[in-house]
């Protein structure tokens, strides 16, 4: 029954798949910001403006994906005792390049974002990752789920965004879209509308999200 | 964004500034990893804010250095992070060894979070805003200091609260991670009201 629709549909059986699974599982049931409580730092500094925020998810999600394939690359060669120091080497490596490419193609938000990019070298989304996934499992794998976490991430970061910017600026993306007799919101832009914004969406998240996904039918 | 601390601001004011105006918690975010993790014990707080503003100290001063007469002199400003994180990983690295050597009794209390401390962003985020802001050698130190202290002061008031929180009803999903970041926002907004009390620009 079920089997003859997957057979069907070469997505949809991608879709049933492990790597989905993988992907999908660090997306939402396993949400690296609302479950595993990683990454908090700049899910909180950048969340102001959305296009801040964007060009963020783009970088995280770059060295994620890279550093982490590279660090399931090199698993087997990684002495245990220098694996924390080699993976932030690898991890520093690739937050290089993308601040030097933030800073070529996009000046104006490197000045904003100021050091937040390169803070990425201490996301806990990426050690974590690399410790709990990377350093015992397959670069294709490791892949889908740098890949996972990194969307994850971003769907969290572009929600809190989403309220932050209209509330605090009356705009998205630098466009007005509240009226121009919406007084701002002053707080949204401060710290603690970012605190207590994360906080309303750790809330809904966990509220909303299950705990667990069941496993994919084989 | 946040109100920066001018560069050319005496050490001490931006000492007194990095703990209360600037917090590096509550108005730079960073370090939330191992306060979400560690604020609901007031002791193993304390005892982290201590370690946190020792190695800060000692890294914002060697840093600078290193900054000031490797990285610049020969140009290779880009290998900032590499040098910056090469420099926290060692340090915390010979800290741990002088502690366990000297103090066994304080190595066993401080534990695991020792090590944590390298991948502690607050450490690297100094720093990179110290080499930013082109401070000074005495203001680099101070802010270092005051940073450390700031980030102890908050996590130990947070750590009270959720102390006392045990015993109130919270919604089952806003149970820990929630509340205390709401509870944390509550206290950013409090600590607004030190602006002013030192000169920012």
């Amino acid at each position: 029954m079920a089997d003859q629709v997957i057979k069907r549909s070469a997505l949809l059986k991608w879709f049933k798949g492990k790597n989905a699974t993988t992907m999908l599982e660090q997306v939402w049931a396993e949400n690296p910001i609302f479950r595993q409580i990683l990454g908090i730092c700049s899910a909180l500094a950048v969340t102001n403006l959305m296009k801040n925020t964007l060009i963020m998810c783009g970088a995280l999600i770059f060295v994620n994906v890279c550093a982490n394939m590279i660090i399931s690359a090199l698993r087997e060669f990684t002495p245990r005792r220098t694996r924390m120091i080699t993976q932030v080497l690898i991890i520093a490596t690739f937050v290089i390049i993308v601040d030097l490419f933030i800073k070529a193609f996009a000046y104006e938000a490197s000045k904003q974002l100021g050091a937040y990019v390169g803070l990425i070298i201490t996301n806990c989304i990426i050690m974590g990752r690399a410790e709990a996934f990377a350093s015992r499992n397959s670069v294709r794998l490791t892949f889908w789920d740098a890949l996972g976490s990194g969307l994850g991430y971003s769907v969290v970061l572009i929600a809190v965004a989403l309220m932050r910017e209209p509330l605090g600026f009356g705009t998205l993306l630098g466009y007005r879209i509240l009226p121009a007799g919406f007084v701002e919101w002053q707080l949204m832009v401060l710290p603690p509308g970012a605190f207590i914004g994360l906080g309303i969406f750790i809330w809904i998240g966990r509220a909303v999200a299950p705990e667990k996904v069941e496993e994919a039918p084989k | 964004m946040v109100p920066e601390i001018g560069a050319d601001a005496a050490p001490y004011i931006i000492f007194i500034a990095a703990i209360f105006t600037n917090n590096i918690l509550l108005s730079n975010f960073l370090g939330m990893c191992s306060f979400l993790a560690i604020s609901n014990q007031i002791k193993a707080s304390f005892g982290l804010g201590m370690a946190v503003t020792f190695v800060l100290t000692m890294t914002a001063t060697i840093n600078w250095v290193v900054n000031a007469y490797v990285l610049i002199p020969l140009k290779i400003e880009y290998l900032q992070f590499i040098a910056f994180i090469i420099v926290i990983a060692a340090l915390v690295q010979f800290v741990e060894i002088v502690i366990e050597r000297f103090s066994p009794a304080l190595y066993f209390a401080l534990g695991i979070f020792l090590p944590l401390i390298t991948v502690n962003c607050a450490i690297l985020g100094v720093c990179l805003f110290m080499v930013r802001r082109h401070y000074t050698f005495a203001q680099a130190l101070g802010y270092g200091v005051g940073s450390g202290l700031g980030w102890m002061l908050a996590i130990v008031a947070i750590a009270g609260i959720r102390h006392k929180l045990r015993f109130s009803n919270v919604p089952k999903p806003l149970e820990g991670v929630g509340i205390t970041m709401i509870l944390a926002g509550l206290m950013a907004f409090a600590f607004m009201g030190f602006a002013g009390m030192v000169d920012i620009k």
